[in-house]
């Protein structure tokens, strides 16, 4: 697996998708996070993100997510590859 | 009596199936032991009354915060269990329905918003998924009542498929396969609905949206209260119970003791019903005609932003801002809650995940965030004076709100958790379902503060008479008189405070008070101490520790910033 592809969720580009690649948290957010269906392989789209180190908002499923800043940064996102 | 539990993660219009079921006559209460509140009503089952229980919105049964905890406990309470699926998102749904199909209580499936699934381009093969579960679904469109019929008669037909217990990865699993087999979507170009959601979680486009949503929902709360003050409530005292009041004030003689606490201060055949202080004067005007149309108005437009879905986006938001205050943007709805009553902010502090939180959002809400009550007062008396002195009241609070947020941030030991919260899709709330929570809140505070205002006026009237107030008001001149340049008759108003906002504040009135008096007092009885009722809940929330911190807080706070104030203006 390239590593070129490997991106945290604050690093992702507005509009972008990919597959959610590991979730580099403690127990307590892995299972806030699953309980809310965002798990390593869920396909998911960016939003939007606030300025300031503000939120990302993720589309997930049909729903939407909002993830604090210090969360997003700890998320990993696989991109799509684009062609 | 058999208990039928309503299960289902948040937003996915439980509250609105559970009225379906039960009709109007529900009654709601608190968890033992706590404040998270569920709705409990009754069902006719052919000839067996059932109870139904709306247990609070989870999405797993491996709790993550304490009303999830609640709901787990409730489950073990329950013969039936009805789990809410929201049609339109089964992939998060399912994992809620597979662990309850694990606990082995008999369960049906309701799949709401089943209406949704038509134009989102979804479809769902029914007998499929009925398979896979192993007990009966049920669409149904909970706002329109379609499907609810054959929900309920479906009931008794729930069953326990014993599903064996799985791992996280091993439902999660299960899950991608029956959604596999059962859901098939048809890709469809988003709607203008859809792309009004995006654009209000996008800093710029959802800053001006905020922006416009917050201006309309203020005029409208004013507008609404203005009118029912003005063509109704108004009317209403002046032409059909001031003369009621004459008549009886002749009766009494127009003077002495008992008079002065029933009917108050009637001078020259007139009832002025601010200043009067009897039980039937502004003991019934203030809660009814001053507070209660702005009550109405705040709760309506609250109600509507919530139950449309745009509280979640304006946390969102708000989130950069409350990080600097020590919260997350979750915190930005107890604060809008205290702009109703504080009490009801207080307990919604629930809602954040640790106990430094709670404690700088309820100080912050307690201090700095005027109840509908107290708002009321200051339009009708401040506003007298002049809107700019309505405005410097509200500037002060504000800023005494970050500032104070800063602070507490700073000087608290922790660290503020992230924000992570589901942003619902926009909803057209049903009316009955707006208003029957509508109706619900104006009973709660007609219920609390009816009797708390009555009795605040009686006390009032005794304590005038017995010269306690004359007694107290000569100890505390230094700091009332000195520091913020008040008559020492104001500090009555003060101690009354503790009882309730909006007296106080109508104490004021007959004091001849000038403008800039009038704003540092109602900046300093909206600072200083929370009323007995928003106290009691801070006792009861944060324990008496950190309330006597949260009261230090408070008094400092009140004496600065009144002080500064009475240095500036």
């Amino acid at each position: 697996m390239p590593h070129r592809d490997l991106i945290t969720l604050t690093r992702m580009q507005t509009g972008q998708s990919g597959q959610v690649a590991e979730i580099r948290g403690g127990f307590g957010m892995v299972d806030r996070l699953n309980a809310l269906g965002i798990i390593p392989g869920k396909r998911i789209t960016k939003i939007s993100s606030m300025f300031a180190r503000g939120p990302v908002a993720i589309e997930v499923d049909r729903g939407q997510v909002a993830i604090g800043y210090g969360m997003a940064n700890k998320i990993i996102i696989q991109l799509d590859q684009i062609r | 009596m058999r208990k039928i539990l309503l299960v289902g993660n948040p937003n996915v219009g439980k509250s609105v199936l559970f009225s379906r079921l039960t009709g109007v006559h529900a009654t709601a209460s608190n968890y033992p032991g706590t404040t998270i509140s569920y709705t409990q009503g009754f069902l006719k089952l052919g000839e067996e009354k059932v109870e139904v229980i709306d247990v609070p919105g989870t999405y797993t049964l491996e709790p993550t915060s304490e009303a999830e905890e609640i709901a787990l406990q409730m489950l073990d309470t329950g013969d039936i269990v009805i789990d809410v699926v929201n049609a339109t998102n089964m992939e998060r749904s399912l994992y809620l329905t597979l662990q309850l199909l694990e606990k082995g209580t008999p369960v049906i499936v309701a799949l709401n918003l089943w209406d949704d699934t038509k134009h989102r381009g979804i479809d769902i093969d029914l007998d499929k998924l009925r398979e896979f579960l192993g007990v009966p679904v049920i669409p149904t469109v909970a706002v329109s009542g379609e499907g609810i019929k054959d929900l309920v008669e479906h009931i008794p037909k729930a069953t326990s498929p014993d599903a064996p217990v799985r791992t996280r990865d091993e439902r999660w699993a299960t899950i991608g396969s029956i959604i596999d087999q059962v859901q098939h979507i048809e890709h469809r170009h988003h709607t203008w609905l859809e792309r009004l959601q995006d654009a209000s979680v996008k800093p710029l486009p959802g800053g001006m949206i905020a922006v416009v949503v917050l201006i309309c929902a203020f005029l409208v709360i004013r507008f609404i209260g203005e009118s029912l003050i003005g063509y109704v409530l108004d009317p209403l005292f002046n032409n059909l119970w001031a003369p009621v009041v004459i008549w009886l004030s002749n009766l009494m003689g127009g003077s002495g003791f008992l008079h002065d606490i029933v009917v108050g201060t009637v001078a020259g055949g007139e009832v002025n019903f601010v200043e009067s202080f009897g039980l039937l004067t502004s003991g019934l005007y203030v809660p009814f005609a001053m507070v209660l149309p702005y009550i109405i108005s705040f709760y309506l437009v609250l109600g509507l932003l919530e139950d449309v879905g745009y509280l979640p986006r304006l946390a969102v938001l708000m989130d950069t801002v409350m990080h600097w205050l020590g919260l997350h943007g979750y915190a930005i709805i107890p604060t809008l809650l205290g702009l109703g009553c504080n009490v009801p902010a207080v307990l919604a502090t629930r809602i954040l995940e640790s106990k430094r939180e709670r404690f700088i959002a309820s100080t912050l809400v307690a201090i700095a965030v005027p109840c509908a009550a107290l708002q009321a007062m200051i339009f009708g008396l401040v506003g007298e004076r002049g809107g700019q002195y309505v405005a410097i009241v509200y500037g002060t609070l504000f800023v005494v709100w970050v500032i104070l947020g800063i602070i507490l941030n700073h000087a608290v030991k922790g660290f503020s958790p992230e924000l992570l919260i589901e942003i619902p899709p926009y909803r057209l709330p049903p009316w009955r379902i707006v208003l029957q929570k509508l109706w619900m809140r104006v009973y709660g505070f007609l219920a609390e503060a009816i009797p708390i205002i009555l009795g605040a006026i009686v006390v009032i009237n005794m304590l005038y008479s017995l010269r306690v107030f004359d007694a107290i008001a000569s100890f505390t001149a230094p700091v009332v008189t000195g520091l913020l340049g008040l008559p020492k008759e104001a500090v009555t108003s003060l101690i009354i405070g503790f009882l309730r906002k909006d007296v106080a504040l109508g104490m004021l009135a007959p004091l001849a008070l000038t403008a800039k008096q009038l704003v540092v007092a109602s900046v300093v009885l909206a600072m200083f101490f929370p009323c007995i009722a928003t106290f009691v809940v801070l006792l009861r929330e944060l324990g008496v520790v950190y309330l006597l911190k949260s009261a230090g807080v408070m008094i400092l706070a009140a004496l600065v910033t009144g002080g500064m104030l009475n240095l500036i203006l």
